[in-house]
Formats: structure tokens, C-alpha cells, sequence
């Protein structure tokens, strides 16, 4: 294994774990580290186990590792009482109890021991000497209450963390500097300061140190919401309507702080089907707009997004997914909605559906949403999770010197709608039958001089009246589903969105949708470092599907696994169904426990197409059809 | 220079610029309140002097919904029930536009209901025509939110067991600052009220009596008719919320009584509208929206100057 930190900060909800990781990362980063940061928070507010691991290398990293090495395992403030027979257990003890399945051997653990009693945890000491781990315990609580605040102990369990690493504490200090100010940071600091050179003087038993890197260029950290977010601000975009819902939240909460900066309006709305209709309302008086929501919310979105279909109004849409059925596991990530998102709604779909599968293909893939939807008038959706939406990686600084496209695409000025094709009666033809090969008919907005028409989710004539005459139907359904055949062939031509990884000449294949990408291609690397000849393919355009891109890479190996996290291999079904073959090469992999696949889970369940092996407990192999 | 030109371009406008010559005639059953709401619409409108291009109708979905397709303007004819979100949108994405909102009483006090609060607690500067004819029409005659407690029909074969939803009480307790009723068959109080409530500058309520002679036959034409500002046995203050809450709560006993009574019953011309409330704490800009995306010379911002924080 290379060199690298897996840090995992153990903790409380509400108790501060997010932040302190998050800064701490930071800190990786400028020091000339590549970063990833992967979150396991419960949906409560106060109390109840979170963690968040960073992992950090000198060479790029893009997935979440197998385990992790270094543990600083802190109180958990809002624990309930404990209570054997309480089916929750001991609360109280979870950041450290919870956490030692999955540290690797030879790790280090940094535990408050003013909080903590490693002691009643069964068999502790046997672990540690079986597995050689190091722990240090430490009073991180006493300290904290010594110079300030108890909260502060994040501050204390920091400075052992990069005692123990023999980590520049410069780096730290530096963005403390930046995140606080006054007494806050005075206190910090020297909470941090004393921590350092206190455990710095300890007998280090362990070997474990902070890996070193450099950057060629300027690096920033950014989740996967914050990428959505911005380039949902580059292309234009100065509306959201939303409802709050986990983890959708992330990005509505962005937008709606910076949109109001940028003249832009956000709309906290009564439910999510005002939200998405506020959305269309929005676009159909000329603004760029989005909405979203989370699998619940985006069920109610079912309506509004069929009348984006059936009136060409363009919108962006995101489904933020979470492990469902009905509330599911509200803070869990799982991509169980593909089939939801694919086809909710009457009547056949026309719509656009991309799913990114890291932080820059969100960028990427937001503002293709933007442009698809305003030049072919429809709704795009653009699928992430939990995982995504939070995941914290680096990302050259330069990646976003871009130039905004507030374009609205296929949408007249007035002078152009005089030249435009109106009835005999002065109105303006919005859907007309043959505009052009793409099926796009150009439209007119409310309060411009001679473009007034009737949208309406009724069948409808060239001016929006409605009809149920046959040939107008088909002429009218036709015309709609050109635009996507349009799409396709755009997308084919121009560049499409999937990211592959692997020799070319593979004998066999992964494939992948959204947010598993790096952890997918993660595993690819080892397996071919092991000897084997395995490409993988991250799949992103989802409706339309890359049906030519996919034909060629399932035609090009011997066997095939799919990866996704859901109970039924949805994707599967869908790749499929929609190319009329391959059913008998594609096995599946899949996992719905709560948590995204790990790579070694990955390689396991290759090794169970090529060597029988068992998978491993946590996935679920569904062998190829046929076999 | 503005790319929305038909925004208040002045001059006369004759009712029957709002005819559409495409499809001149309703399809609304003769005797059809309906006809009622359509006339006094187009006089309101000719009244005002607005023209077609700078009026956006959104309605529901029923035989209200087909207003749209008899009113010659910018239209959209939405869902059952979602006129009001898409409307108040359309209004803050371009407020120079005049948006009128129309639908049903299942669509906005059943299915709607929801949007039909929020918008009233909102505040938004939009005209809201609700055709109240008590009965599910278009899907031939079922029980509505607004049919009185026994009323019977083939969902409901033995009577209701639900007393009437109270329509402009709930607008007055949601937060509308114009509430009013009038009916199909009192065509100059009609055009007059909705006038008015087009030119008030916040949520303008309108319950519309709409008699339908197909389906609910047990129901009166709505005649005889009492303007409540035009006769003696009925004095209160429109301007005094407790006051018109009293007197909307008699009126929609009354209805099920046989007395028919209409009228504006509450006017509040202080309350600001959402869009001044949202302007009054930065969260929306003076210009509207949609006119920056044709403006040449705006310089769009770009996310790369907010990376700072990210570093």
C-alpha cells in the first residue's frame, strides 16, 4: 500500500467533528497534500456516533481507502444514558468502540480518556495486541476546560494528531488563523500549542507519519455540493425554489446564500411540488432556474416535471438520493432512485438525466444540465447522493477560470419573433411541427410584443391550444422525442461525459454509475497492479443513455461486473434493457448497508466472476443471466 | 432598453382584443357561469388598458382551467391544483408582467389548498379568480370542498358528511390583503371588483360564484344577489380585519342558506406585497430578472471569484 493517512475524527453529532475536519483537511492540502474526506453522520442533531475520515497522499486520491490507520476518537457530548438493554447500547463509548472494526493493523488511536474508559469495551486489550495497535489516551477534555471551552478538546485531539505525525503544526495554526479571530483563537492556539509539545515529548511506539507531497498549481477544497452550486451560479442560474431535505439541503443552502449577492432569487416554498413548480414558473418568465430535492421530495417534483415535459419549459432539477424506500435512512447514501428518476411522471419521458461521479464531473455535468435544458427545452436532472454531495476533495484552482453562460438557448428576442411563423389569429407558434432537425421549437416569453401563446399540459397545437386530434399528437410526441435522439447525437459528436480507467484492451469490464466512480476505479488500478486485465467505465449519461459508448466496451470484454448501490442492480436493468443485450455478461455487485463501497469490496467481488471467491459480507454478487 | 416591450405600451384596447381568433367559442355548457368570469375579465383588462402580450394567465386545471384557451394573452394552463406556485413565480422572475392566476374550488381549496395559504401568507402581487360552483364539474358532478354538508352525488350517494370549506375566511387568516365575492350573474360588479383587485398591489382574493347548470341543478343561479356595500342590513368596516371576518363568516353560512351575498369583504392597501418584503431585505433585485439575461452590457459573476474560501 502506498504511503498515506487515513484520519478518522470520531465523535458526537453537534459536536463540532465536522469543522475541525474539514479545517483540518485544509491544512492538508496547503501543506501539498491530494485529499478526500468521507462522512458517516446519523440524522439527529445532537448526539449519536459520526465520523469523518480524511485521507491524505502524495499522489492524487479519489476515493474513500480500505479501513484507515490513525483514530482520534473524542467524546460524544449528547450521548444517552447508557443502558445495556437499550437496543441503541452505549452511546457513550461509540467513538471508540464503533470505530476499531475497520482499523487497519498497526494504527494509531488517540482517545479522551476524560470521556472515554477504553476498559469497558470487551476484549479491548486483546485487540490492540492482536491487531499492533498504538494507543495513546489522552484528557483532551481536562485540557479544554483548563484554558477555555470543553468543545475545544477537537482543538487538543488536533494537536496530538500532528504531534503523533510529526506534522508542521505551522499549517494548522495558519488556518485557525483564517476560521477565528479574537479570543476564540487566542485560546485555540494555545490549547493546540500545549497539546503539541506535550505529546510531542511522549515515547512514540508507532511508525506511522505524515506523508509529504507538492502541488504544481493552486489547489481548492470542494464537496460535491459546492461544485453543483457554482456551476449552477456560471451558467446563469439566479433562481432556486426548494423545501429542506437531507442531503439536498447542501446545495439549496449554498445557492441561497449566494444567489440573493448575485441579484438572484431563492424561494423556500411550502412543499416540493411548489418548489419544482415555482422553478418552471420562474423559467417560463426567462430566468435560468433549478430546483431539487432528496427521493421523498423529488416524488412529489412527479407532476411539475411532466408539465416541463409536455410544455418544452426548461429547468435543472437535482435528486440528492438517500437510502429509501418512504424515509429510508435519511443521512445514508444509496442510489436507489435511478429507476424513480428515470421514469416518475405520465406518459413517456423526455428528459435528460446525468449523474456525475466526482467533484469536477459535477461541475462539468451541471453546466451541461443548464445548457441541454435551455436549448432543447426540458427538464435535466442531475443525480447525486450523500456521498457526493459531501465528499471534500481537492481540485486545481484553475479548473474554474471559466466564463459564465447565461444564455437561455433557444428562446427569441422580439425582433425575432416578428420574423417568426404566428397563426392567422396574431399567435405566436411555439410548438411548431417541423422547426428543425434537433425537434426544437424556439419560444417567446411573457411581456415581449407579439409572442403570446397557451402552454399547457393538455396535447396541444402549434400555439399551445388543445387538441386531440391524432396527427397533431404524433406530430407533437415525434417532435418531442427528437430532441432527445438529438441530444444523443450531440453528445456522441461533441464529447460525452464518461470517464473510463484501465487498459483498453481489457478482458474484463466495470461498470459504474455516479458517485462510485473513484472507489471503482480505485480498485481497477490494484487489480491490474495484481495482474489482471480490468477497465472500467463510470457511466454518467443515464437518459439519454450512452448506448453506443456502452455496446462497444461490453462488446470489447469477456465479463463484466456492475457496481452500484442499490438492492435490485437497477442500472443493470437499465443498460440491459436499453441495448437488448449483454444480459449474459453482466454480473452484479451490489450494496445497501448505508455505507459506499470500499475498493477492496470491489476487488472481492471481481475475484467472484474470475475465481469463484466469496464476495465480501458487506455486497451482494447477483451472477450474469444465464449463468 | 427593455426586451419585454409589450409591458406597458399604453394606448386603447377594445375588449374583444381578448377574443382569441383561434378558438373564439367556449366550450362551456350554455347557461355556464364561466362565460360570466371570461366577460368580466376581458372588460377588466380593456378597463385597465392592458394589452395582450404584457398579461400572463395561469390556470388550473377543470372547466376553469379552459379559461386560458378563450382569453387571448399569454397563457399557461398548468396542473390541478399548481396555478399559484407557477404564477407567483413567473410575477417575481419578471414583476412588470400582470399575472392572474384562475381555477376551480376543488382546484384551489382542495388539491391547492397548500399553495393557496402560502401565497395568501406571501403576500404575492397577483389576482387570484377562484370559480366557486360547489360541484366537481368537469369530471360530471362529484362532492367539491365547497358543496354543502349533505350534499349527495355519486362519490358522496349518501350525503356529505363534511360541512363547506369557508374560502375567504381562509384567505383573510392566510394573509390575503384583498378579499372578494362576486358571481357570474352580476357581470358589472364583477368587472368592477376585479379591477380593483388587478390594480392592488399584494394577493387579491376573488371567490366567483359560478353557477353550474349541468351538474348542480339543486344549486341556485346565484339570484337573488346582496351587494353587501350597497345594502343597509349590512355595515362593517372592509378595513378592519375583525370586522370583515365577522361578515365573510356570515356570507358563507348564508350561501348555504339561500341568501347570496357579494362584495369586496376585506381590503388591506398597506400591506406590502412579497416582492417589496423581499426587495426590503436583499433578496431580490430592483430590476426584473428576466430583462438581464438580454442586457448586452451585464457582467455575469463568476464563481472563480469566490474561491477564497476554499483555499
Amino acid at each position: 500500500m502506498k504511503e498515506e493517512l487515513v484520519w478518522r475524527i470520531a465523535g458526537g453529532s453537534g459536536d463540532g467533528i465536522d469543522s475541525t475536519s474539514q479545517n483540518f483537511t485544509r491544512a492538508l492540502m496547503r501543506s501539498g497534500l491530494h485529499v478526500f474526506t468521507h462522512r458517516h453522520y446519523p440524522s439527529r442533531i445532537r448526539g449519536g456516533h459520526t465520523y469523518v475520515e480524511v485521507r491524505a497522499a502524495p499522489e492524487p486520491v479519489r476515493s474513500r481507502g480500505d479501513g484507515y490507520n490513525f483514530l482520534l476518537a473524542l467524546g460524544d457530548s449528547f450521548a444517552r444514558n447508557p443502558k445495556e438493554e437499550a437496543y441503541y447500547g452505549n452511546e457513550e463509548l461509540k467513538p471508540l468502540s464503533e470505530n476499531l472494526d475497520e482499523l487497519r493493523e498497526g494504527g494509531v488511536i488517540v482517545y479522551d480518556e476524560g470521556l472515554l474508559d477504553a476498559s469497558e469495551i470487551p476484549d479491548f486489550e486483546e485487540r490492540v495486541e492482536e491487531n499492533d495497535w498504538h494507543v495513546y489516551p489522552l484528557d483532551l477534555r481536562a485540557r479544554a476546560r483548563e484554558k477555555g471551552r470543553e468543545v475545544m478538546r477537537n482543538t487538543a485531539g488536533v494537536g496530538a494528531t500532528a504531534a503523533l505525525l510529526e506534522y508542521d503544526l505551522e499549517h494548522v495554526e495558519s488556518l485557525m488563523e483564517d476560521a477565528m479571530s479574537g479570543e476564540v483563537f487566542d485560546t485555540n492556539l494555545e490549547i493546540l500549542r500545549d497539546a503539541y509539545e506535550d505529546v510531542s515529548e511522549m515515547e512514540f511506539t508507532h511508525d506511522l507519519r505524515m506523508p509529504e507531497g507538492s502541488h504544481d498549481a493552486e489547489q481548492v477544497l470542494l464537496s460535491g455540493s459546492n461544485a453543483i452550486a457554482y456551476a449552477s451560479l456560471d451558467a446563469g442560474c439566479r433562481f432556486i425554489s426548494g423545501y429542506p431535505m437531507t442531503p439536498w439541503t447542501e446545495v439549496f443552502t449554498l445557492m441561497s446564500q449566494y444567489l440573493p449577492e448575485v441579484g438572484g432569487i431563492s424561494e423556500q416554498v411550502e412543499d416540493e411540488i411548489a418548489a419544482a413548480a415555482l422553478a418552471l414558473g420562474a423559467s417560463h418568465a426567462g430566468v435560468k432556474a433549478m430546483s431539487g430535492s432528496s427521493g421523498g421530495g423529488f416524488a412529489l417534483m412527479s407532476e411539475p416535471l411532466g408539465l416541463a415535459e409536455m410544455t418544452e419549459t426548461p429547468v435543472v432539477l437535482l435528486e440528492a438520493m438517500r437510502a429509501g424506500p418512504s424515509t429510508g435512512m435519511p443521512t445514508k447514501p444509496e442510489q436507489g432512485d435511478l429507476e424513480h428518476i428515470l421514469y416518475t411522471s405520465q406518459g413517456d419521458s423526455t428528459r435528460v438525466v446525468l449523474a456525475p461521479g466526482n467533484v469536477s464531473e459535477a461541475y462539468d455535468q451541471t453546466r451541461t444540465a443548464f445548457r441541454l435544458a435551455y436549448d432543447y427545452h426540458l427538464p435535466a436532472i442531475l443525480v447525486h447522493d450523500q456521498k457526493l454531495s459531501g465528499e471534500l476533495r481537492n481540485v486545481d484552482e484553475s479548473f474554474f477560470d471559466r466564463e459564465p453562460s447565461p444564455d437561455l438557448g433557444a428562446t427569441l428576442t422580439e425582433d425575432e419573433i416578428a420574423e417568426a411563423a404566428h397563426h392567422a389569429s396574431g399567435k405566436f407558434q411555439r410548438y411548431r411541427y417541423d422547426p428543425g432537425d434537433d425537434g426544437v421549437s424556439p419560444r417567446s416569453l411573457p411581456g415581449q410584443k407579439g409572442g403570446r401563446y397557451l402552454a399547457a399540459g393538455n396535447e396541444h397545437t402549434p400555439e399551445g391550444h388543445i387538441s386531440e386530434d391524432p396527427d397533431n399528437r404524433v406530430a407533437q410526441v415525434d417532435r418531442r422525442l427528437r430532441k432527445l435522439e438529438a441530444i444523443r447525437e450531440e453528445l456522441d459528436e461533441g464529447g460525452t461525459h464518461q470517464t473510463y480507467r484501465g487498459p483498453e484492451d481489457a478482458d474484463y469490464g466495470i461498470l459504474t454509475w455516479g458517485s462510485q466512480q473513484g472507489t471503482v476505479f480505485e480498485a481497477v488500478d490494484r487489480l491490474n497492479d495484481e495482474g489482471h486485465s480490468v477497465r472500467a467505465v463510470g457511466v454518467s449519461e443515464l437518459m439519454p443513455l450512452a448506448e453506443t459508448e456502452l455496446a462497444e466496451f461490453l462488446s470489447s470484454v469477456d465479463d463484466a461486473l456492475v457496481v452500484e448501490m442499490n438492492a435490485t442492480g437497477q442500472f443493470r436493468g437499465l443498460v440491459q434493457r436499453e441495448l437488448g443485450r449483454f444480459g449474459p455478461k453482466m454480473n452484479s455487485l451490489l450494496k445497501y448497508n448505508g455505507n459506499p463501497f470500499e475498493p477492496y469490496e470491489v476487488v472481492e467481488g471481481f475475484e467472484t466472476i474470475i475465481q469463484g471467491d466469496e464476495p465480501a459480507p458487506t455486497t451482494r454478487f447477483v451472477p450474469a443471466a444465464g449463468d | 432598453m427593455s426586451a419585454f416591450n409589450a409591458i406597458g405600451d399604453r394606448r386603447e384596447v377594445e375588449r374583444d382584443e381578448f377574443t382569441p381568433g383561434i378558438e373564439p367559442q367556449a366550450t362551456w355548457c350554455p347557461g355556464c357561469g364561466d362565460f360570466g368570469v371570461l366577460k368580466a375579465l376581458k372588460g377588466a383588462m380593456a378597463d385597465l388598458g392592458k394589452n395582450p402580450d404584457e398579461i400572463l394567465l395561469v390556470t388550473g386545471i377543470g372547466c376553469s382551467g379552459k379559461l386560458n384557451s378563450y382569453f387571448n394573452s399569454y397563457g399557461f394552463h398548468t396542473l390541478h391544483g399548481r396555478a399559484l406556485p407557477i404564477a407567483r413565480a413567473a410575477k417575481l422572475g419578471n414583476p412588470d408582467v400582470e399575472v392572474v392566476a384562475a381555477g376551480g374550488d376543488g382546484d384551489g381549496y382542495g388539491i391547492g389548498g397548500n399553495h393557496f395559504i402560502h401565497t395568501a401568507r406571501e403576500n404575492h402581487d397577483i389576482t387570484y379568480i377562484v370559480f366557486n360552483n360547489e360541484i366537481f364539474g368537469l369530471t360530471k358532478g362529484q362532492t367539491s370542498p365547497t358543496s354543502p354538508m349533505g350534499h349527495k352525488s355519486k362519490t358522496q350517494p349518501h350525503g356529505s358528511a363534511k360541512a363547506p370549506i369557508r374560502p375567504m375566511s381562509l384567505a383573510l387568516t392566510a394573509g390575503a390583503s384583498y378579499v372578494a365575492r362576486t358571481a357570474a350573474v352580476n357581470p358589472n360588479q364583477a368587472q368592477e371588483i376585479l379591477v380593483e383587485a388587478i390594480e392592488h398591489d399584494g394577493f387579491a382574493h376573488i371567490d366567483f360564484l359560478t353557477q353550474c347548470p349541468t351538474w348542480n341543478k339543486d344549486a341556485k343561479q346565484y339570484v337573488p344577489y346582496v351587494d353587501v356595500q350597497e345594502n343597509e342590513d349590512y355595515d362593517f368596516d372592509l378595513t378592519d380585519r375583525r370586522e370583515a371576518a365577522d361578515m365573510m363568516y356570515e356570507t358563507e353560512s348564508a350561501l348555504y342558506e339561500g341568501t347570496v351575498l357579494t362584495g369586496r369583504f376585506y381590503h388591506d392597501a398597506d400591506r406590502p406585497s412579497y416582492g417589496e418584503e423581499k426587495r426590503a431585505v436583499g433578496e431580490m433585485p430592483d430590476e426584473p430578472l428576466a430583462e438581464r439575461y438580454f442586457d448586452e452590457d451585464y457582467e455575469w459573476e463568476r464563481s472563480y471569484d469566490l474561491l477564497d474560501a476554499h483555499k
